[in-house]
């Protein structure tokens, strides 16, 4: 046991927000940008505890902070942090610094404002995956809108007020029904907790509205095929370190939904809909692949093979077994590491040659051959090549989709091929080949100093770890992903036995109306 | 015959009896203000204010000790309180309103003042009403001072138009209120609601003239919260009125016009919730959807609050439809949540108006970021508020009301009001849009000479308390007590 804090959880959540506050009033723009890095950095530190302070082998929440929040409602302030959701909160602080540390490089605009809401988002994405009520979750999901909104509407490229506004429209509507199916799903259980919804029992026509309205909100998020149309337009229009931390984090928080909601609290509506969703998925795979295939810009390039790499996460995620989960989870956090990178990479060489299109660049191994190198390693861990961490949460994945249904797992493979297909004809066009353009070669083009190696390199490491010692992470994972599945074994078991008298959704709004 | 006997608890009506003293204070201060003289004339907002205040601080005193007095022709439980809360938070952020703005439109400020506490106490006795009779009264109160206030300023057409319009309507409103309460007085024999209930428990009531007095009872309520398709009137009196007087009216009519509302039904026609429930939630869908609707083609910004108020009447009756505590809880948090973000929008509007115009162009919103942060930042706190995006009180507003819909077994209606939700989004980020990401326009300066410090305290106050109820509903909820009262899991 190392060094222990007291509610640790609403530190890590509340320090961004503190750093923002900061932030705003900290005179000069060079003391805000220091202020922001060293929030981000303590937070970081701080998360790190969880890791440290890690309870090895426990299945269930750990560091859990229970308060009343609004009473005649049962509405509470709990946080907790499990095996599923422990990674997704460290590669949150560990891309935020990552992502400020660009912006310090490279965003002159307005930094006061571009700093704090960065934070304000820090706070939002880690509050959604640490709440353990529904209310809570739905309150830090909800709220993650208004600064990502800002930040591509403010800092963005060309087209960014249309990228926002269509942004923050398509997630706010798609979550709109959510709200009920939340206070549906309260006023048949009782209760807004997380963790006692996921062994509570619950009317298969409760669970079939509610889990379409749960999936509706999250599958925009994810984005889900065909809901994705908003991304590449937030991607291509965001400013660099805002696309690392939507693609790298905010994503996730439509998996990480599925995954902690959507799917274990109604096990037999998943059930029931699971083969359409993992269709949707593979769909996903394939379209985000092909239209990845087919981009001239490389960072429309890398947020269509988003989509495809959701696809699988949300895969392994439907199939509901403990390889697949597990993969999934593992996925999710290597999505965030690699994307993050490449996003990071694009925007580095953007910042030099203020243009992303493939075809202004070539040749780039003989002028840049230390950014070229690491960008071979950032897509092989995209592509999923062995040894790296892409490889190991896709193996999972597949093997999770086979068990599940193994034409599944057949097409997701051709997506693998797709996937190292574009990446590679991308690499080739960018670093292959004689130098067309001037403004590529040695003269012209600078490699990547210190300070951006230091944001690289990093991820780069990691990669390797994950993907040489995978079990230093499927140890924390699994044992929370395999009660969980327990508990819905249980649930569904129950289900079926006792054959619960179904009531229709029109039923009990008649009996509620008396 | 002592007073017990007699039931004259004075306590059933002290908030309004302080009101009413205030206002006799208020115009006693203003006689020396004459012939161009004015020594007093500074202190009558203050006055005023203080009158507010301390209704309040009676009104807070109150909470807890529910009385019925008059022969149960008035009662005062926590409800009624916490409508007087909602009521005279309208009022005290529109008297800091006014301070700098009522002079520019008219020099009888003594009138004004006067007359925005009597309206107030009007709509304060709503409230406590527990008689068709006492609730025309209060109506009636309420609303001649408040087509005095649209009329306010006597040069402007516009604002003639709008007092004009605003009168002969609610005549008819009126009208069509008093012989709605006929028609139930003659199916029931009573205009009591108590009696009125018990005489329908008694099945004695003759039913269809019962129906077609709620009918037009329902007509004079949705025309005072402009509920379709009684809205017509709103969107050209909103813009006519002087702005201060538009804040208040949309805040204390709808809240008094609801409480009303809420007391006829849920205490005189317990029995008949069935039927009225789904005409309340049918009227509930046309309101909101219309609202949002028209309110995206809106360029004139009082004209876009305007509808945006219509809308919000509709999320409200949502709650009223119900029937349950939790219902009427939840639209009264809704309302003083609706109190503090539309009181702040307002203020940001007077802040862009132009000398005599009363009203402004969301032209004039275009790069305002640039030019004014702090002001595009407060705005966006409310415009995102009203959109009910958390963590701001417009989400609790909305959530409560739904929860309690979902609750009594209304989910459809929840989710077309969540969709609504979702329309009108659009609309209040346009204006986000315009403040952040639209190139400056010349036009997008404030009016130097608005600008003041009540007008400040005003904007701080709405925004402190538009988050603080986003982030602890509880804090309005625990000071009216009762509380958002889960009475029964659906099971």
């Amino acid at each position: 046991m190392a060094l222990s804090i007291p509610y640790l959880l609403t530190i890590i959540i509340f320090l961004p927000l503190l750093g923002a506050a900061v932030v705003m009033f900290a005179p000069g723009d060079r003391t805000k940008k220091w202020l922001a890095l060293a929030t981000t950095l303590v937070t970081f530190a701080v998360s790190l505890l969880l890791w440290t302070n890690w309870q090895q082998g426990e299945a269930g929440m750990q560091f859990v902070e229970d308060a009343v929040w609004f009473a005649p409602l049962g509405i509470r302030y709990a946080l907790g942090v499990d095996g599923i959701s422990l990674f997704l909160v460290l590669l949150t602080t560990l891309l935020m610094p990552i992502a400020v540390y660009f912006s310090i490089l490279y965003v002159d605009k307005r930094i006061g404002p571009y700093m704090a809401l960065m934070l304000l988002l820090e706070t939002a994405m880690i509050g959604v995956f640490l709440a353990l009520d529904l209310v809570l979750f739905f309150v830090f999901f909800e709220a993650s809108l208004i600064p990502m909104y800002f930040l591509i509407g403010e800092w963005g490229g060309q087209n960014r007020v249309y990228a926002a506004v269509k942004f923050f429209l398509y997630t706010f509507a798609g979550s709109a029904l959510m709200v009920v199916a939340i206070l549906i799903v309260y006023f048949s259980t009782g209760t807004f907790d997380i963790v006692a919804l996921q062994s509570t029992p619950m009317p298969v026509a409760v669970q079939t509205w509610a889990f379409l309205a749960f999936s509706l909100a999250f599958a925009v998020k994810t984005p889900l095929f065909p809901f994705h149309t908003w991304l590449p337009d937030a991607h291509v229009q965001a400013p660099t370190a805002g696309s690392i931390i939507l693609a790298g984090v905010l994503l996730k928080m439509g998996t990480y939904g599925f995954l902690r909601l959507a799917m274990p609290i109604f096990p037999q509506a998943a059930q029931q809909f699971g083969p359409l969703l993992a269709t949707l998925a593979i769909v996903g795979i394939l379209y985000g692949a092909l239209v990845a295939l087919m981009q001239k810009d490389l960072k429309a390039l890398v947020a269509y093979s988003s989509v495809a790499h959701l696809g699988y996460v949300m895969l392994g995620v439907i199939a509901m077994n403990a390889q697949g989960v597990s993969g999934s989870v593992l996925q999710m956090v290597n999505h965030g590491l690699s994307t993050g990178a490449l996003f990071l990479l694009v925007g580095l060489l953007y910042e030099r040659r203020h243009t992303r299109m493939l075809d202004d660049f070539g040749g780039l191994w003989a002028s840049v051959p230390v950014y070229t190198g690491l960008f071979l390693v950032v897509a092989m861990s995209s592509a999923g090549l062995p040894g790296l961490n892409g490889f190991v949460g896709e193996f999972a994945i597949m093997l999770g989709a086979y068990n599940y249904m193994p034409i599944f797992a057949v097409l997701a493979a051709a997506g693998v091929i797709l996937a190292a297909w574009y990446l590679l004809t991308a690499f080739r066009k960018m670093a292959q080949g004689e130098i067309t353009n001037p403004a590529n070669d040695k003269q012209h083009l600078k490699d990547l100093n210190l300070k951006e190696l230091v944001m690289v390199v990093p991820l780069v490491i990691l990669f390797f770890v994950i993907g040489l010692f995978p079990n230093l992470f499927f140890d924390k994972i699994n044992p929370s992903v395999e009660a969980m599945l327990e508990t819905r074994t249980v649930l569904l078991q129950q289900g079926a036995a006792a054959q619960m008298p179904s009531l229709e959704l029109a039923e009990i709004v008649v009996t509620e109306a008396k | 015959m002592n007073s017990a006997a007699l039931a004259l608890n004075l306590n059933a009506v002290l908030p309004e009896l302080v009101m009413v003293v205030a206002a006799a204070i208020v115009m006693l201060l203003d006689i020396p203000n004459r012939r161009g003289r004015a020594p007093t004339k500074a202190w009558l907002p203050w006055v005023a204010l203080a009158g507010v205040l301390v209704t309040g601080a009676v009104s807070i005193w109150l909470l807890g000790q529910p009385v019925t007095s008059f022969q149960g022709m008035a009662i005062h439980d926590e409800r009624a309180q916490a409508l007087n809360l909602v009521v005279l938070t309208g009022a005290a952020l529109s008297i800091l309103l006014s301070v700098r703005y009522i002079p520019t439109v008219n020099q009888q400020t003594g009138e004004y003042y006067t007359l925005l506490l009597l309206v107030s106490t009007g709509m304060m006795a709503m409230g406590s009403a527990t008689d068709l009779m006492v609730v025309f009264l209060a109506l009636e109160t309420f609303s001649l001072g408040l087509y005095i206030l649209a009329g306010l300023s006597r040069k402007s057409l516009r604002s003639n138009e709008a007092a004009m319009k605003y009168f002969l309507l609610g005549a008819f409103a009126s009208a069509f209120f008093v012989y709605g309460a006929a028609f139930v007085y003659g199916a029931t024999g009573s205009t009591r609601f108590d009696l009125i209930a018990v005489t329908l428990f008694d099945g004695k009531a003759d039913l269809p003239l019962l129906y077609i007095g709620v009918t037009m009872l329902i007509a004079g309520f949705g025309f005072k919260v402009s509920l379709v398709p009684f809205h017509m009137w709103t969107p050209d009196v909103y813009q006519g009125s002087p702005t201060p007087v538009t804040a208040f009216m949309s805040i204390g009519t709808k809240a008094a016009a609801f409480a009303a509302f809420y007391r006829f039904f849920a205490f005189a026609l317990p029995t008949e919730q069935a039927t009225w429930g789904w005409a309340l939630a049918i009227l509930a869908v046309l309101t909101m959807t219309l609202g949002n609707l028209v309110a995206l083609r809106q360029s004139s910004l009082k004209r876009l609050l305007a509808y945006s108020s219509i809308a919000h009447a509709g999320y409200i009756l949502v709650g009223l439809a119900t029937a349950t505590p939790a219902g009427i809880d939840g639209a009264l948090f809704y309302l003083i949540s609706y109190a503090f973000m539309n009181m702040g929008a307002f203020a940001v509007v007077i802040l862009l108006e132009r000398q005599g115009e009363m009203d402004a162009d969301g032209e004039r919103l275009k790069g305002l970021s640039r030019r004014h942060p702090q002001l595009a930042l407060i705005m966006s706190i409310f415009m995102f508020s009203l959109a009910g995006v958390p963590p701001f009180a417009g989400f609790f507003a909305k959530f409560f009301v739904f929860a309690a819909a979902v609750e009594g077994g209304w989910s459809w209606l929840a989710a077309i009001a969540m969709l609504n939700s979702a329309i009108g989004a659009w609309y209040y980020l346009r204006i986000v849009v315009d403040m952040y990401f639209a190139e400056p326009a010349d036009a997008a300066q404030i009016e130097p000479q608005q600008v003041s410090l009540p007008l400040t305290i005003t904007l701080g106050v709405a925004a402190v308390f538009t988050i603080a109820l986003g982030v602890l509903p509880s804090l309005w909820t625990g000071l009216v007590q009762s509380g958002v009262v889960s009475t029964l899991a659906l099971r």
